[in-house]
């Protein structure tokens, strides 16, 4: 998208009350920041508004979609529910760190996904993708019955179910 | 048909290529909407100071660049929501041109009337510009040739371009040229007139036809790619805008003293109520202005308003639904007629009736309407996931009060769109907001603001009566429907389906009954109503499948068997009995007519394919088929069911077969049919908006229920009939036998008959 400015990066503060200001600090795909504002603020906004790490999406901001999945300390977490506070000391990686370290920069499940072509509108994808990366790594050989019960927390609108469930076998390097 | 030019000297792309480049392009539209000079903007679309324009000027709305370094460019006048359009119509281009794909960088358009209707809806990307897109590649082609030969000093003849892409052959000495080495003498050349192109035959096509993916596919599994959501620009502050929970509704007295204390929160801003018709203008209310998104959230939530909700306010649409299944009873406008049912059924010893519903439903992509605007001087600059970016222009212009030339709408990937974002009320907002704060600002809806303030698909009712023969098909069919009509959002007092609603799949039924009747009845519409995949296709298909269904099971016969005979022998139906307002999605007939031998070859396959009759079902299983021709498009679709011990359906595997004439990325037809059927299992199972007093009931993905991995049919087979004829709609066909079919399916199954979505109201979902 060469029209938009992406990233463009912060200019404001994220204010907090006098009484509740703490210093958190965190790591967020490797690089250590440190946050003084609301603390109630959800790490999705932290991310997108303050970091320009628009890779997260917000779809309904109470959990119930999967767009904002991200891994805090190895863990997918909802990124629209969780606080910043609860986020103090945490490692968290965003889909702009997934394939840090990775050859060709992405992570086998990236890889898959690109393979079976699975994104439409591709909004969602981002959550699906921190989803079963976080899935494969807790269960490598994941069942139908597994993939069902560690991806039922994701919408896709559109309709790419099938070919996920296929680039998570493949990622799993299971035929498919 | 278009007319093309060698702009290659003339700026059009500044900014975008290079000035040494060569550079097509092609004028879509008809001359006489440039006649007046003083409509015409300085060219905006590419950079600040495109060339002057005059009464004579060609102004070419689609692109073609070729740089010295061989990267060519192509501009997408469509919007990408998902459905692969922005990737589609530049492979033509690169096919026909004999361009590497690899090497093809996708530029997107601005909103500009210069590029003809933008409004990327109905299913007709493809459709409307595959010959233009064609034409712009064979001149490429032809030029670069050209240019090749007076390189070398040898006849054209003995030059060609193909077969490897990119470069141009000698075919006598072999020796070859690249693309990029051609293009500073390309760009001095005339263009090859129209009646002298060379076409490519489909034999040599090197990427129509073939899978492809789609271009942005990289950026968006690695988060790079670009929504509406993701636009910033410096400066810029965040608005959540708290809107009249009753459409029509306005503030009466605002206390903003809370939120004001929320840390963050700039300021308050009120946006005044639309006039009505209501069309896309903004819903009015109150929006917190902050310094991000969260902070706007938090001060939302903390104003206390009080609203006059107005008339709407008698809106429930548990009564409204029983006034809608009244009107369907009694006799409505006709809109079809042939033969005389009143007569047969006066005659019969027994007639068979059924109605049907299907409620309101929302669009609910999974981004949310969002939108950067940005007033400066009596100008707009704006950044939207957008469908339509001239209504944008448009709505906006109006909103801010000034000419829609003088608003710049930047069109970034949509992240789903489903029809809500051809309507900019969401881009107005932030663009009044922006005039008001003095500063760029960003609007977020929430996802509650998206469900509760929609452009709702239309709540219809259906009636349907007939008469069976001696043989069980039937002598007479009626079929009544009532809905609030889109045309409510644009005109006051509108209460009837348009030509077009009636269009899609009512008036163009295509059985072969002797006496056959179809009506539509008033409605009034209390929410804005909209158009959403497939439209009002969903209904009709819904009420004329299941009822073709019923009827089979009354005769005794297998319900595929009397679907074939309901369509008949093979035949293409007289555009004339069609009716005048039959619109045909304004596809030419005589290329896009009604042919039953395409509705019945897919009916066949789907059911070949899904072993029909062959396959053994146990105890509570079930198989469904239903067939709709819909955007030119033939689908056909066959669901098999199982009912699980608490009576709950389960789909399991699903097989589509589609004739949507030339294809140009099969894979891109796989993907949409296969959500289609997705898309159609929530619907199914879950679409459901209510209100009481007025104001909707739902908010979240908790109470307007989506289909997830775990309940999405196990298995979708697409099957896909080659064809030569010309290419039709492939996002929304999908949508409109799902429902009928899972329906047939569950009948079955179960032996009971769903007239009623979504199965959530029958204890099934």
């Amino acid at each position: 998208m060469v029209v938009l400015h992406l990233f463009g990066g912060y200019e404001g503060r994220l204010y907090a009350t006098p009484s509740e200001a703490v210093m958190i600090q965190l790591k967020i795909n490797g690089v250590a920041r440190s946050f003084d504002g609301d603390p109630q603020m959800p790490l999705l906004w932290y991310l997108r508004d303050a970091l320009g790490l628009t890779g997260t999406k917000f779809g309904c901001g109470i959990g119930v979609c999967g767009s904002c999945v991200v891994h805090q300390n190895g863990a997918a977490v909802r990124a629209c529910m969780t606080p910043m506070q609860s986020a103090a000391g945490a490692e968290v990686v965003t889909i702009e760190g997934l394939g840090a370290g990775e050859p060709g920069g992405l992570h086998s499940v990236q890889k898959a996904w690109i393979a079976a072509r699975v994104p439409q509108c591709g909004y969602c994808q981002v959550g699906q993708i921190m989803q079963a990366a976080a899935l494969l790594k807790s269960t490598p050989r994941p069942t139908d019955a597994q993939i069902d019960q560690g991806m039922e927390g994701n919408i896709c609108r559109c309709g790419t179910y099938q070919r996920i469930r296929a680039a998570i076998k493949a990622a799993a390097g299971e035929a498919v | 048909m278009s007319r093309i030019e060698n702009v290659s000297r003339r700026g059009f792309l500044q900014g975008v290529v290079s000035t040494g480049a060569f550079v097509l392009g092609a004028q879509l539209l008809p001359e006489t909407l440039y006649a007046a000079p003083s409509d015409l903007a300085p060219d905006a679309t590419f950079g600040p100071a495109g060339d002057p324009v005059s009464t004579t000027a060609f102004h070419p709305n689609v692109f073609v660049g070729l740089e010295p370094d061989g990267t060519v460019v192509i501009v997408a006048h469509r919007s990408e929501m998902g459905t692969g359009s922005r990737t589609a119509l530049p492979r033509i281009v690169a096919d026909e041109m004999e361009a590497d794909w690899s090497r093809v960088r996708i530029v997107q358009a601005i909103g500009d009337a210069r590029y003809g209707n933008q409004d990327t809806d109905g299913s007709h990307s493809v459709r409307s510009f595959f010959d233009d897109m064609r034409q712009c590649g064979a001149s490429a082609r032809v030029m670069l040739v050209q240019a090749a030969a007076q390189q070398w000093n040898v006849p054209v003849g003995e030059c060609e371009a193909s077969p490897q892409p990119h470069v141009v052959i000698h075919r006598p000495t072999g020796r070859t040229v690249g693309y990029g080495e051609l293009a500073a003498a390309a760009a001095k050349l005339p263009v090859p007139p129209k009646a002298s192109l060379q076409f490519k035959p489909p034999s040599d096509w090197r990427y129509i036809g073939k899978d492809a993916a789609i271009y942005d596919l990289e950026d968006i599994c690695t988060g790079k790619a670009g929504y509406g959501m993701d636009a910033h620009v410096e400066g810029m502050l965040y608005a959540s805008v708290e809107h009249p929970p009753v459409l029509g509704g306005r503030v009466t007295a605002v206390d903003d003293s809370e939120a004001m204390k929320v840390a963050g929160v700039k300021q308050t801003v009120q946006i005044d109520p639309f006039k009505p018709p209501h069309q896309f203008q903004p819903l009015g209310g109150v929006a917190v202005i902050a310094d991000n998104t969260w902070a706007a959230f938090q001060g939302r939530q903390k104003l206390k308003i009080k609203w006059d909700d107005g008339d709407n306010a008698s809106f429930n649409s548990e009564a409204s639904r029983k006034e809608l299944e009244q009107t369907v009873r009694r006799p409505c406008k006709v809109a079809w007629n042939r033969g005389d049912v009143d007569a047969e059924f006066a005659r019969a010893a027994k007639t068979l009736e059924a109605g049907y519903y299907v409620p309101l439903l929302a669009h609910a992509s999974m981004e949310p309407p969002v939108a950067v605007a940005d007033y400066r001087d009596g100008r707009v600059e704006a950044w939207a996931p957008t469908q339509d970016p001239q209504a944008v222009q448009e709505t906006v212009g109006k909103a801010v009060g000034i000419p829609k030339e003088n608003v710049v709408c930047h069109v970034t990937l949509l992240g789903g769109a489903f029809g809500r974002k051809s309507k900019p009320d969401y881009v107005a907002e932030a663009a009044v907001l922006s005039k008001k704060t003095g500063r760029p600002v960003k609007v977020v809806w929430t996802r509650e603001d998206d469900i509760k303030f929609d452009f709702y698909h239309t709540v219809a009712a259906t009636y349907m009566k007939a008469v069976l023969g001696a043989n069980g098909m039937p002598t007479a069919w009626l079929q009544r429907s009532a809905f609030p009509p889109i045309g409510s959002t644009f005109e006051l007092n509108n209460t009837y389906g348009s030509g077009g609603e009636l269009g899609m799949g009512w008036t163009d039924t295509p059985f072969v009954i002797p006496n056959f009747r179809a009506e539509n009845g008033p409605a009034t519409a209390h929410v804005r109503i909209g158009w959403l995949r497939s439209v009002a296709n969903i209904y009709h298909a819904f009420a004329v499948q299941s009822f073709a269904a019923e009827l089979a099971h009354e005769a005794g016969r297998d319900q595929l068997d009397y679907l074939l005979a309901l369509i008949g022998p093979d035949r293409v139906i007289d555009r004339k009995a069609l009716g005048a307002d039959y619109d045909n999605m304004g596809a030419d007939y005589k290329d896009y007519p009604v042919d039953t031998a395409r509705l019945r070859r897919v009916t066949e396959l789907a059911a070949e394919q899904a072993g029909w009759g062959k396959r053994k079902l146990g105890p509570g299983q079930g198989m469904g088929i239903a067939a709709h021709r819909s955007f030119v498009t033939y689908v056909a679709t066959v669901v098999q069911v199982e009912m699980d011990k608490q009576g709950k359906v389960r789909i399991g595997r699903v097989d589509s077969a589609v004739d949507t004439g030339t294809v140009v990325n099969p894979d891109s037809v796989r993907n949409q049919m296969e959500g289609a059927a997705v898309f159609a299992t929530s619907l199914a199972k879950y679409g459901e908006i209510t209100a009481t007093n007025g104001a909707i009931n739902q908010g979240n993905f908790t109470d307007y229920g989506m289909c997830r991995i775990d309940e999405a049919p196990r298995e979708i087979h697409v099957h896909i009939v080659k064809s030569d004829a010309p290419p039709a709609g492939v996002g929304e066909p999908g949508v409109p036998p799902f429902s009928p079919a899972l329906c047939n399916a569950i009948f079955a199954a179960s032996g009971k008959r769903v007239r009623e979505l979504p199965l959530t109201r029958s204890g099934l979902a």
